[in-house]
């Protein structure tokens, strides 16, 4: 599904990945740890086409499919998804029409015929009731007002709702309390399935335990320097990045 | 929801001025330049009474001792008056009738820009549709005013300002220039002396006029002004919702369309007033040509409770300056003012209103949304005054600027005066630059760079699309996106 070969890129002048090598298979969900300024939301930005972000060599497929040419909407419509670390505030602009404007845009990319405004409410509605989110927030401007963790829920709503293939879940646990950590794990999990893959960005192990990976990967220093399975994530917890640090 | 979707499709059908043809039509021109003797030539081609000319040739005279304002924050050459036509108006075979009499080639720019002529095409619309009755201003003069006999039932008068003249005298004398004086600045004054033609409408007491009246302007003469002018009346407790648009051929020179509109309500009277200004805004890249928009706009709420309300979306022009104002004379009345300027390419803008508190009690709220993108300048220049009177006045004031790429520019000049103790006027501001951040997070939801600019911009200005009449807020938001197709790059 995901394959990265060799990745470098830049921001500024600063060269932040240094030969990235990554493959994520269909089915598979796959965590990315390691310390700060390592270069996880690099990763993410980079797979996604944010500006700035120079890719200066190697390269990133998904389905054999050259991501690194496409424009981000275009990335999008392949089903690429990030789920953003600090979600932005959109004023004026509905939640609900946002998120079937976005729906709209990637269905005409992909020639598909566009959602009835019936059939989209019918599915909106299901998949609030999912997360538990009040359907009333939904009528409102986009994360505006909304508290941390309403903003996540609304990142993962958002993610049910394009159901998209390739999902990338930067820091989603961060500024979640328990009870919305659950809820927010469960939406991910429902998504799970042999035709999508995840690759999960955290700081911590505490996601893991909701959202159980196949594989962990450890990045340092602009590389994936270590890559073992969930035990490697509780052995960081337990024993730091140090030694890859160092490694790196 | 279903607009926003609307929008996007639109936009990538239209061209960026679809509204810059030129027609071939026969027209009278009186001989270019101005004098006392045009003044009598336009006065003449109207059939006016003796008091109208004499009125004209008063205001000429105070014209000449005045000097053009330089306060606004726009910058052009100076105008030539002597270099342009006062008068141009299609050729009639004789006074017009019906539609039937009138010049196909007229009829036909009207189909173009979509405005239904024919009572029997808005009537053959689809069931329950909002209906609006129609003033059609080609240059100088209306070609026709739809609807009138309906109207008329219910004993609203709605027809061209030419027509007012002949035929209620009384009421044109009793109200004309009495919300803006003959001499109230340079622009209004030389309206006062050559001005063509406009609307005219009365709302007698108690009634509530039954559909939207618009008013199309359209210039299409080359070097000519348009200097329309408008009274709308509504008595007692009436209540009347008028709409005006305007679109220009592209031109290299620019044309001068200096408006004066006077709004009077009387005790529990409201209009509602809206405009979708959208004359050529001149080419985006060297900024030659485009419509000077020099309008002065102005409400008097004298009854107790009264109330009026302005919305405008002012898209085209290379110079707007325009300043639409309620003085609110009335205990207890209210002015609104709810603003979408947006310039683009080499435009330049200065617009705003003035709330002007003399009555007790009295209320209002100012709604404006400046965008500014590519070289243009959009400045928001607004005035809140409460006299001694005017205890217990409150206004609300929110101005947010939005602008779109580096090299624009967007100011905020309010002015505050408040002469008593018990006035409460609040002012809020915000200055905006539409962020990368929120286009890629947009985009990477799936819309196009476009796409995301519009959705935003939408989003920012939706407080004020929805003041106006529904069947507009759609025109005017597909308006929004063009005028600002290209803008990030």
């Amino acid at each position: 599904m995901l394959s990265v070969s060799n990745l470098h890129a830049t921001v500024g002048e600063a060269q932040i990945l240094k030969g990235l090598t990554l493959e994520v298979p269909a089915g598979e969900v796959h965590a990315i740890m390691g310390p700060n300024g390592a270069g996880k939301s690099t990763l993410s930005y980079v797979l996604t086409g944010r500006q700035g972000y120079e890719v200066t060599e190697g390269g990133a497929t998904l389905d054999g499919e050259d991501l690194l040419a496409l424009e981000p909407n275009e990335r999008a419509a392949k089903g690429l998804f990030l789920s953003f670390q600090y979600p932005l505030e959109i004023p004026g602009v509905p939640a609900l029409t946002f998120i079937r404007t976005a729906l709209n845009a990637q269905r005409k990319a992909r020639s598909e015929k566009e959602i009835t405004a019936p059939e989209f409410l019918k599915l909106a509605r299901q998949k609030a009731a999912e997360l538990k989110i009040d359907f009333e927030m939904l009528k409102r401007a986009l994360n505006v007002g909304f508290s941390g963790g309403e903003k996540k829920r609304m990142e993962i709503f958002q993610m049910a709702m394009l159901s998209p293939r390739f999902l990338i879940l930067d820091e989603t646990d961060s500024g979640l309390d328990i009870d919305a950590l659950r809820i927010v794990s469960d939406g991910v999990n429902a998504l799970r399935s042999p035709d999508r893959a995840m690759l999960v960005i955290t700081h911590y192990q505490r996601l893991l335990d909701y959202i159980k990976p196949d594989r962990v990967h450890v990045l340092a220093g602009g590389r994936i320097v270590a890559s073992g399975g969930p035990e490697l994530a509780l052995e960081l917890e337990r024993d730091g990045y140090d030694r890859y640090a160092k490694a790196a | 929801m279903a607009a926003v979707k609307q929008t996007v499709d639109q936009v990538a059908s239209l061209e960026k001025y679809k509204h810059g043809f030129v027609s071939d039509i026969e027209q009278d021109f009186a001989p270019k330049g101005l004098n006392a003797d045009i003044v009598r030539f336009i006065s003449a081609k109207k059939n006016e009474p003796e008091w109208m000319l004499a009125w004209r040739l008063d205001a000429f005279e105070r014209w000449l001792a005045m000097d053009e304002p330089d306060w606004a924050k726009v910058n052009f050459p100076r105008i030539d008056y002597q270099d342009s036509y006062y008068y141009a108006a299609p050729k009639e075979k004789v006074g017009i009738g019906s539609l039937d009499e009138v010049d196909p080639e007229i009829l036909e720019v009207y189909k173009k820009l979509g405005i239904p002529l024919r009572e029997q095409e808005v009537l053959a619309g689809v069931v329950g549709a909002p209906r609006y009755a129609v003033d059609a201003v080609f240059d100088s003069v209306s070609v026709v005013t739809t609807f009138k006999k309906e109207l008329a039932q219910v004993g609203v008068i709605f027809c061209s300002m030419s027509e007012a003249i002949r035929e209620h005298p009384e009421l044109v004398k009793q109200y004309l220039g009495t919300v803006v004086p003959v001499s109230d600045n340079y622009f209004a004054c030389l309206n006062a002396a050559v001005f063509s033609d406009g609307s005219f409408v009365y709302v007698p007491p108690g009634v509530r006029c039954p559909m939207e009246l618009s008013t199309y302007f359209r210039i299409n003469a080359e070097n000519s002004g348009q200097f329309e002018r408008t009274l709308i009346i509504a008595d007692k407790a009436s209540y009347v919702s008028y709409l005006e648009g305007c679109t220009a051929p592209m031109r290299d020179e620019n044309q001068l369309h200096a408006a004066v509109v006077e709004l009077v309500t009387m005790d529990d009277a409201e209009i509602k007033y809206s405009t979708v200004q959208n004359w050529y805004p001149g080419d985006p890249v060297t900024g030659k040509g485009g419509i000077y928009n020099f309008v002065t706009k102005r409400a008097d709420c004298r009854g107790d409770r009264s109330k009026v309300s302005w919305t405008q979306v002012e898209t085209g022009s290379s110079i707007t300056w325009k300043y639409p104002s309620c003085i609110l004379r009335g205990e207890g009345s209210s002015g609104e003012f709810y603003s979408i300027a947006i310039t683009n390419g080499r435009q330049q803008a200065d617009t705003g209103t003035k709330m002007i508190h003399l009555g007790a009690n009295t209320r209002s709220r100012i709604i404006s949304k400046g965008i500014s993108a590519g070289r243009s300048s959009n400045t928001y220049r607004g005035l809140v005054s409460a006299h001694p009177k005017a205890k217990g006045a409150r206004n609300f004031t929110q101005c947010d600027s939005l602008l779109i790429g580096k090299h624009c520019a967007a100011h905020t000049v309010p002015y505050i005066e408040a002469r008593n103790g018990q006035a409460k006027f609040e002012h809020e501001a915000t200055t905006t630059r539409l962020s990368e951040d929120q286009l890629f997070y947009a985009m990477q939801r799936g819309l196009s760079q476009e796409e995301a600019v519009q959705l935003l911009v939408n989003g920012f200005v939706k407080e004020v699309l929805q003041e106006l009449p529904m069947e507009f807020a759609v025109e005017a938001q597909k308006l929004v996106a063009i005028s600002l197709e290209g803008s990030v790059g």
